[in-house]
């Protein structure tokens, strides 16, 4: 495939999230609400990469990436990219950094936390463990890997 | 000057800082020496045992009279309308401290102390919140240590049996590693060894710590022994009576041990510590349920004063 040739139809205006890691596109799909919006999202996924290996891409028109959602995407897929759009130019570029804390997006995977079924949000703090991210609930001050929490999305 | 715990809710050993850990030990020690019938004088306290913890209870409510306060309150939450009528403990909470001075609690979840502090008017002490933190055992555990060794740095302490699920020895790791110097020796069953994160905190504050097959073998080096229950349940009944030898206490065990050594035990005993070890001069788990006392009338009266006078 040539390198000039969009694998997703270009954007005029909005945020594109390029090197998602093949099969965290749906996740952040599901997790921005992207299928409840009215405006334009077209997705790639699988789409082939320069280095042989496989990637996620969502391409969103006339929205604004939040600083919430692109936290939450630092811990879903700390690789990827955020370009913002404005008449089909890049015109500007978001660097993610790992939050210290999430709040209200991921629900507690511990079934006998305080959290479910009162009027709470979830909360969890976030720190590197040996090179992994964990997320330790502020509530059953109990610590899980990313990959456990954000499989809940 | 205002005590720094003045007005604080108690929900997490992990909230609580060196400076404040050693101040709570030394007003318990206060206490135990000098007893003040008045410290508590007209403050209602709130007892509330969402699940039954005899023990815990008795111990908070005897702290509370012994300072001169009053208890409301409840010993579980089936004799209580407050689960049959479906309302959240957010509410439940919020309408209960609103009638006290200061809210114990004991809960099955995880989170619930935590959950109280932000709905509670008052200050929140953690009775025990299901398998996550037990604080108040922590410090009389803390107190019996310094009552017995005089210090909190700079200690050998061995902790043997159930280290996976038993709370009370992953809190006291996660509190001694606030001190320096302290050394842990881990004698558990493979099944039942130390959680990794409690391991990986240790890392974090450079603390040292090992694993060891036998009580005896590490014996001569230590000044505590802490002692926990393994329990049947976790085990196939041949399996049980095979592994268990080996985290049984005698008084036989104890022939090469320091004169400073104490072995504390969180209690109820089973049949990890044979009955002869009471009678040694090792003993010291039932002071330490005594000192469950102390702990808590020194919890109560710093949250719940200003200063307190030596």
């Amino acid at each position: 495939m040539k390198s000039n040739h969009m694998q997703v139809e270009a954007i005029c205006n909005g945020y594109v999230i390029d090197h998602i890691p093949s099969g965290q596109g749906v996740k952040i799909l599901r997790l921005f609400s992207l299928t409840d919006t009215k405006q334009r999202v077209t997705v790639g996924f699988n789409l082939p990469t320069h280095n042989g290996a496989s990637k996620d891409l969502i391409k969103v028109e006339n929205t604004e990436i939040t600083k919430s959602q692109a936290n939450q995407l630092a811990l879903l897929a700390p690789n990827a990219t955020i370009n913002i759009i404005e008449d089909f130019k890049v015109t500007d570029k978001h660097s993610l950094a790992l939050p210290k804390e999430v709040e209200n997006v991921f629900p507690c995977p511990n079934s006998n936390c305080i959290t479910h079924g009162e009027p709470v949000i979830s909360s969890f703090g976030i720190k590197m463990i040996k090179g992994n991210i964990g997320l330790k609930c502020k509530y059953c001050e109990k610590t899980f890997s990313k990959e456990i929490v954000t499989e809940q999305v | 000057m205002v005590n720094p715990l003045f007005r604080k809710h108690i929900v997490s050993i992990n909230d609580i800082s060196r400076n404040e850990l050693e101040l709570i030990v030394k007003t318990a020690a206060q206490l135990k020496k000098k007893p003040q019938p008045e410290l508590l004088k007209h403050k209602v306290i709130a007892s509330c045992f969402f699940e039954a913890s005899t023990r815990t209870r008795l111990s908070f409510e005897t702290a509370i009279q012994r300072l001169g306060g009053t208890v409301i309150g409840f010993d579980n939450a089936g004799n209580t309308s407050l689960a049959k009528k479906g309302e959240t403990l957010a509410d439940s909470i919020s309408v209960i401290s609103s009638y006290a001075d200061a809210f114990v609690m004991r809960h099955p979840q995880e989170g619930a102390a935590r959950l109280a502090s932000e709905f509670s008017n008052v200050p929140v002490i953690n009775g025990g919140d299901g398998s996550n933190q037990h604080p108040t055992q922590t410090l009389l555990d803390l107190f019996s240590i310094y009552e017995t060794q005089g210090r909190l740095d700079n200690l050998n302490i061995a902790l043997v049996g159930d280290l996976k699920y038993g709370r009370t020895v992953h809190s006291l790791a996660q509190a001694l590693a606030k001190f320096s110097g302290c050394k842990f020796y881990f004698i558990a069953p493979d099944a039942l060894a130390m959680p990794e994160y409690i391991c990986d905190e240790l890392d974090e504050h450079n603390v040292s710590y090992a694993s060891y097959s036998s009580i005896e073998e590490v014996v001569p080096e230590i000044d505590v022994l802490y002692m926990t229950r393994v329990q049947k349940e976790r085990f196939d009944e041949t399996e049980y009576q095979h592994m268990k030898a080996g985290f049984i206490l005698s008084a036989s065990s104890l022939k090469h041990a320091k004169d400073n050594l104490k072995v504390l035990h969180p209690l109820p005993r089973v049949d990890e510590i044979t009955v002869d070890v009471d009678k040694t001069p090792y003993a010291y788990y039932f002071q330490q349920a005594e000192n469950g006392v102390y702990a808590r009338e020194a919890l109560l009266a710093l949250v719940l004063n200003e200063t307190i006078e030596g």
